[in-house]
């Protein structure tokens, strides 16, 4: 049957629990494709008999491949698109350098894309206001309190905060540390909140 | 407000463009609103840069004020939470409005076009620039990837069928602030018919944001 392949590439994402992102199904795209191309030649052959030999008996099933790849347009769109909008959500949840397994499915297309769409944010932050810009994607929640624990997951390194200490952020080592300075390093998993 | 605000009150609006002079409080105020507006609001509202470009300066003098307190001032910590707050509020604000722009983007840039003169724009000249590259990756990436190994007939797309318009119909909920007669609620389904209501002032409604959208811009009514 038609359009198999194309409703195929949306079930994949489907599946996916929310927000992952899945390999590129490169094969998959280019299955949908050339059965494009095979519609279109067959439509293309139909039209000309159609209306050398007058063959009116045609047009259904010339209707019917042009409705097919519609389709078929629709659902790979559909499936880039998606994608698209999964790739933009990690920009926002990991920062803009990507953890090399997610990158590990994107095409090099999708990974241009994604390197344009950061470069994008960051001129709109850094326009912000008059003078360096705001980091809107920080502050994701609002404050709580000023300073929470944290424990360190891996070595980091030396970490440098506000009044000019520096702290060692060796893995397990916790530290009571301002808040806002730690966001980042709590969402890239170098960092844990501790609730006690 | 706090100490360190009311010391440095009268720099901050001296080179405001707006003819009434704001106070640090009544700002954070109309920053707070357009917040909860642009929050609840399905469609993108009318760009606050002023008030944006206020709150940084305001945010830089606060920080500098910071910096001259005592260490160990107890004061400290409580202007530090201020200037988070402040902070997150103005962030949440400008993600709302990205959010809304990327999720829309052909109907955004669409409306802008359409804007006649004298019109106020819906985008700053930074979030329209943000849009138009947001459009163009898009559409550039499509065609690369997909469209142009497509038949002749259907290497393009029409975005602005494509793209999901913003649904005008969401209810919100709304507290009025300047009494509104003769509010024309039109059926939604055909066995409805069309009726008036009046909104008090300091009453509270939730109705569909079509009926209200105009109410909203002119700060008639609060979206909560």
């Amino acid at each position: 049957m038609f359009c198999e392949k194309a409703i195929e590439l949306i079930r994949e994402l489907h599946r996916v629990s929310d927000g992952q992102l899945p390999a590129f199904n490169e094969d998959g795209l280019r299955q949908v494709l050339q059965e494009m191309e095979a519609l279109y030649e067959q439509n293309q052959a139909d039209v000309s008999e159609a209306k050398a030999a007058g063959r009116a008996d045609l047009i259904p099933s010339i209707k019917l491949r042009h409705c097919c790849l519609l389709r078929n347009q629709r659902c790979v769109v559909a499936y880039l698109y998606d994608r698209l909008l999964r790739i933009r959500a990690l920009r926002w949840e990991y920062g803009s350098v990507l953890p090399a397994n997610v990158r590990f499915h994107m095409s090099a297309e999708e990974v241009q894309w994604f390197g344009q769409y950061k470069k994008s944010l960051a001129s709109f932050m850094r326009s912000i206001g008059g003078q360096e810009g705001l980091d809107v994607t920080q502050d994701m929640k609002p404050p709580k309190s000023l300073y929470i624990q944290v424990r360190c997951l891996k070595d980091h390194g030396e970490f440098e905060i506000d009044d000019g200490t520096v702290i060692l952020l060796k893995k397990n080592s916790q530290h009571f540390l301002p808040r806002w300075k730690c966001e980042q390093l709590i969402r890239q998993g170098v960092l844990e909140h501790v609730m006690s | 407000m706090s100490d360190a605000l009311s010391e440095d009150g009268s720099d901050i609006n001296q080179d405001d463009s707006e003819e009434d002079v704001m106070t640090p409080a009544e700002l954070i105020a109309k920053l707070e609103q357009a917040w909860l507006n642009e929050k609840f609001s399905p469609e993108l509202l009318e760009n606050r840069s002023e008030v944006v470009e206020c709150v940084m300066e305001q945010l830089t003098h606060m920080e500098a004020n910071l910096q001259r307190v005592k260490k160990g001032d107890a004061k400290a910590g409580f202007h530090r939470m201020e200037i988070d707050r402040i902070r997150y509020v103005l962030s949440s604000y400008l993600r709302s409005r990205l959010q809304k722009i990327e999720k829309h983007f052909p109907h955004v840039l669409e409306r802008e076009k359409s804007l006649v003169e004298g019109q106020p724009s819906l985008l700053s000249p930074e979030e329209f620039a943000f849009a138009k590259e947001y459009y163009t990756n898009t559409e550039t990436y499509l065609k690369a990837v997909a469209l142009k190994r497509m038949p002749p007939n259907l290497q393009a797309v029409d975005m602005l069928k494509a793209v999901p318009e913003p649904c005008l119909d969401s209810f919100v909920f709304l507290r009025v602030k300047k009494r509104q007669e003769n509010i024309l609620i039109e059926p939604e389904t055909d066995e409805q018919r069309d009726f008036v209501v009046d909104l008090e002032e300091g009453s509270q409604h939730l109705m569909r944001y079509r009926i209200v959208a105009p109410l909203v811009s002119s700060g008639a009514v609060q979206l909560i």
